[in-house]
């Protein structure tokens, strides 16, 4: 497959799942500022915003939900927002257009004409409730109908790493604000964990569980441990034949993050929640580096972003 | 200000929005400004999206045979801090009694010899079941979960209508209403600061726990629903699935060696407490209706032997019959030596023979109820009742005096509420939940305000065709989090620390390119790359 391909699908599986996790963080704060009256908007929205690598206002400021959603929700131009990332998304299916299927790429380029007109509703619950459901379609077309060659990889596993980024940034807005932020509950909300979670230990809920749930649980999909499993199995199914005394950047960033958090104590990773879920950041993007430089290389792409940045 | 309260009438009825002056009462203030500001045609988007909602989330009830989305009121309830700080003591004291109540009559029955409460008012209830006798709950709770009914009249203020022990249905649409209401009015919510109702299912789970058996170190607990074509069906889903439990028929449950299992993929595992929503009479073929499918074989004999809890207890109906409500006020007294915190409807016992020539007498101007009655069934409303239906109630009250209560016609309270296109008022009852864990009895802050659609009807309730309100409890005086402690600050990030997100370096080139292709070019269709040259 060429680079340039790849490359490509990768940033399709992470666009997607951007905006699906993007989507769902935002439904909840929003839902939380309202339900809850003693909910500190300025101070949520602030943490928020920082945590999603959003420039900080000067303190005078009231930061509110409306600036929010035009930072995280609406900004057609951010591929860091649900709008850019769909639109990004959209951008790279077309560069592929001759290797993602038609079905794949109707999907995507469907969100992207329908996205003027579900942006800004009376209701920002009715857009993510749309963008989830596009994403969703994605993912399902992506699972019933892509053979499981280096196309499904290379998505699936921009799609992991970027649920591992996400939602260690989920946790990390909890951690951050301290008992002004979401509660645990919001976050497994958020994930679309709550009722798995509440499954799983019956409603004897903790806090404690509840971290570990999101942090290590070993069958949902959207916790960390899981997604980084997930992006190792695809590391492993794009190379077979690897070097059996060495193991490749890409892995051995992923492979030592989800270590430390699988075989450490909880209690010991939650003291340094934020620390570790930096870390986990930045292994999800030292891993996406190592996977450019391993299998997209581009000596002129890599010029532009200098100047381009 | 806009056409939705023109020409609101002034109705008989005590209107909680809308004041003798035309102007709105204080705890409305916020809600009738933000309404104000809308139009007719505005707030029936908005109710379109309600009932959108519903459909979509499935969440309805069924009205003869249909799956209809449950009605939801735009206009919610309004009920000041202060006001609930009246309204949840009294719930909660009422709970209380009837719980001391209902301990005492399945027990050493001391309200009877002390002469509160006259035996045969007990006995002759058709509710009060001797198969509950001498089963003792394991934490002495046997009223887990209430609704007590209450309405306000017209002189202001609140009175309890009834009350629910038995299986009070309703609290689903409380916490489906709130979170439909919040993604419709977000600005109202903003504005007002309203206490929040999702902490239910928890509290509920709680109470079941702490209701296990002796001895049970972590219980399973399960929901029993009749099945999905009951008419609450939506509402056993929901609750199961908020308090993460199983959702049990009663063909998943058996009874064998003194326990009740449910039939598993892993085999039989043990249940201990059922939050049972199946009547008393289905519950158990052994014992009750014996052409039951609804219930289990056995259960009462668990039940009694101690190894599963039932909640609500079997035999709750006692208390909730009309008749023993007229004592209510006396047990409250007796059992907690307090005075009643909310006051009762005045109900004439037609037993008493006075009581009953007087109630003959103005028959046209009463209100009369079956004592066994819920939601509204065989009420008759006296002033709206015609020369034939009245005498045909004569010879029944003659024939059967313990069977029914008289009340006056109470002037239920008005809300607005979105009729066709404008705001006309609605007579409300409001039915708060209680949870009792055996140590506290909380209050869910608001309730299931029921709204009675057709104009001037005093019958509200939903299997009549009635719809809902959301209900809000403005916050107290003291917020939660009022004192900021260091500790709590957020750790202010500083913007370098946050670890950037990526993007496709490639896709930063295509939005350069494409900015400086659309100033040159005002229309341009291909990219950069060249591999999407196809129109698309």
């Amino acid at each position: 497959m060429l680079s340039r391909i790849a490359e490509s699908l990768f940033w399709i599986g992470r666009y997607v799942e951007r905006a699906d996790d993007t989507a769902r963080l935002l439904d909840v704060h929003v839902q939380i500022l309202l339900e809850d009256p003693w909910a500190e908007e300025d101070l949520a929205c602030r943490s928020l915003l920082s945590v999603m690598d959003r420039p900080a206002e000067p303190s005078h400021v009231e930061v509110g939900r409306e600036y929010v959603l035009d930072m995280l929700a609406y900004d057609r131009f951010a591929p860091s927002s649900i709008a850019g990332s769909l639109v990004s998304a959209r951008e790279n299916a077309r560069r592929a257009r001759e290797t993602i299927s038609t079905e794949l790429w109707e999907a995507l380029n469907a969100t992207w004409n329908q996205l003027p007109s579900h942006m800004r509703p009376a209701r920002p619950h009715d857009y993510f409730t749309w963008v989830r459901e596009r994403a969703a379609v994605v993912a399902g077309i992506t699972d019933s109908a892509t053979s499981r060659d280096d196309t499904w990889n290379f998505m699936v596993l921009g799609r992991s790493i970027e649920r591992a980024d996400m939602t260690a940034r989920l946790l990390t807005t909890r951690a951050l604000a301290g008992s002004a932020g979401p509660s645990w509950t919001t976050l497994l909300r958020s994930c679309g964990a709550h009722e798995a979670f509440l499954r799983m230990y019956r409603g004897a809920a903790s806090d404690e569980r509840a971290a570990g749930f999101l942090l290590t649980d070993q069958l949902f999909p959207r916790s960390i441990v899981f997604a980084l499993n997930q992006a190792e199995s695809c590391l492993a199914a794009l190379e077979p034949t690897a070097d059996r005394a060495a193991v490749d950047d890409a892995r051995r960033h992923i492979g030592y993050v989800r270590t430390n958090l699988e075989y450490r104590p909880l209690i010991e990773v939650l003291d340094t929640l934020p620390k570790e879920m930096e870390r986990v950041q930045r292994a999800c993007s030292a891993a996406s580096d190592a996977i450019r430089g391993r299998y997209f290389p581009s000596g002129s792409a890599t010029n532009w972003v200098g100047e381009a940045l | 200000m806009a056409d939705l309260f023109d020409d609101y009438p002034a109705g008989a009825a005590w209107d909680e929005m809308i004041g003798a002056d035309g102007g709105s009462r204080a705890a409305y203030k916020g809600l009738h400004t933000a309404l104000a500001e809308l139009s007719a045609g505005e707030l029936r988007g908005r109710a379109e999206t309600l009932a959108r909602s519903y459909l979509a989330q499935g969440v309805t009830f069924d009205f003869a045979g249909e799956e209809r989305p449950f009605p939801l009121d735009v206009v919610p309830r309004v009920v000041a801090g202060d006001e609930w700080e009246h309204v949840a003591p009294g719930v909660a004291q009422r709970v209380r009694a009837l719980e001391a109540f209902l301990a005492d009559v399945y027990g050493p029955q001391r309200a009877i010899t002390d002469g509160v409460i006259p035996r045969s008012t007990v006995v002759s209830s058709t509710n009060f079941l001797r198969a509950a006798r001498g089963i003792t709950p394991p934490n002495g709770v046997r009223v887990h979960v209430s609704g007590i009914d209450l309405i306000r009249d017209s002189l202001d203020g609140w009175r309890v209508l009834e009350d629910n022990v038995r299986v009070p249905s309703g609290v689903s649409y409380v916490l489906s209403n709130r979170r439909a209401m919040a993604q419709t009015f977000p600005e109202l919510f903003a504005a007002l600061r309203i206490r929040p109702v999702a902490d239910y299912p928890r509290r509920l789970l709680a109470a079941l726990t702490a209701a296990a058996p002796h001895g049970v170190d972590e219980p399973t607990v399960v929901v029993l629903t009749p099945g999905v074509f009951n008419s609450a069906y939506y509402e056993h889903s929901l609750l199961a699935r908020m308090m993460g439990v199983e959702l049990v028929e009663g063909r998943d449950l058996f009874c064998a060696s003194g326990r009740v299992w449910m039939r598993t993929t892993q085999g039989r595992r043990r249940v201990d407490v059922i939050y049972r929503r199946v009547d008393d009479d289905y519950l158990d073929p052994v014992v009750f209706r014996n052409d039951s499918f609804l219930g289990s074989p056995g259960l009462m004999t668990c039940a009694r032997n101690g190894t599963v809890t039932i909640a609500n207890a079997v035999g709750n109906g006692v208390a909730d019959d009309k008749l023993v409500y007229t004592y209510v006020p006396d047990l409250i007294r007796y059992y907690l030596s307090e005075e009643p915190i909310l006051r009762n409807v005045d109900t004439w016992r037609l037993e008493e023979p006075d009581a009953l020539e007087e109630v003959l007498d103005r028959l046209d101007e009463l209100v009369v109820k079956p004592v066994d009655g819920s939601g509204g069934k065989g009420l008759v409303v006296g002033p709206r009742a015609s020369q034939h239906e009245l005498a045909a109630l004569r010879v029944r009250l003659r024939e059967d005096p313990r069977g029914w209560i008289a009340q006056p016609v109470v002037q239920l309270s008005t809300i607005p509420t979105l009729i066709g296109d404008a705001l006309r008022p609605r007579h409300t009852d409001l039915r708060p939940f209680a949870v009792n864990d055996g140590e506290s009895v909380f209050v869910l802050p608001g309730g299931l305000t029921r709204v009675a659609l057709p104009e001037g009807e005093l019958v509200v309730n939903s299997s009549q065709g009635g719809g809902s309100k959301d209900t809000w409890v403005l916050g107290g005086a003291v917020p939660r989090r009022a004192v900021r402690l260091g500790s709590d600050l957020p750790q202010s990030v500083a913007q370098d620390e946050a670890v950037p997100i990526d993007s496709n370096p490639n896709d930063v080139r295509a939005q350069v390119m494409q900015q400086q292709q659309t100033r040159s070019f005002p229309v341009t269709s291909s990219s950069e790359s060249g591999g999407g040259g196809a129109a698309c």
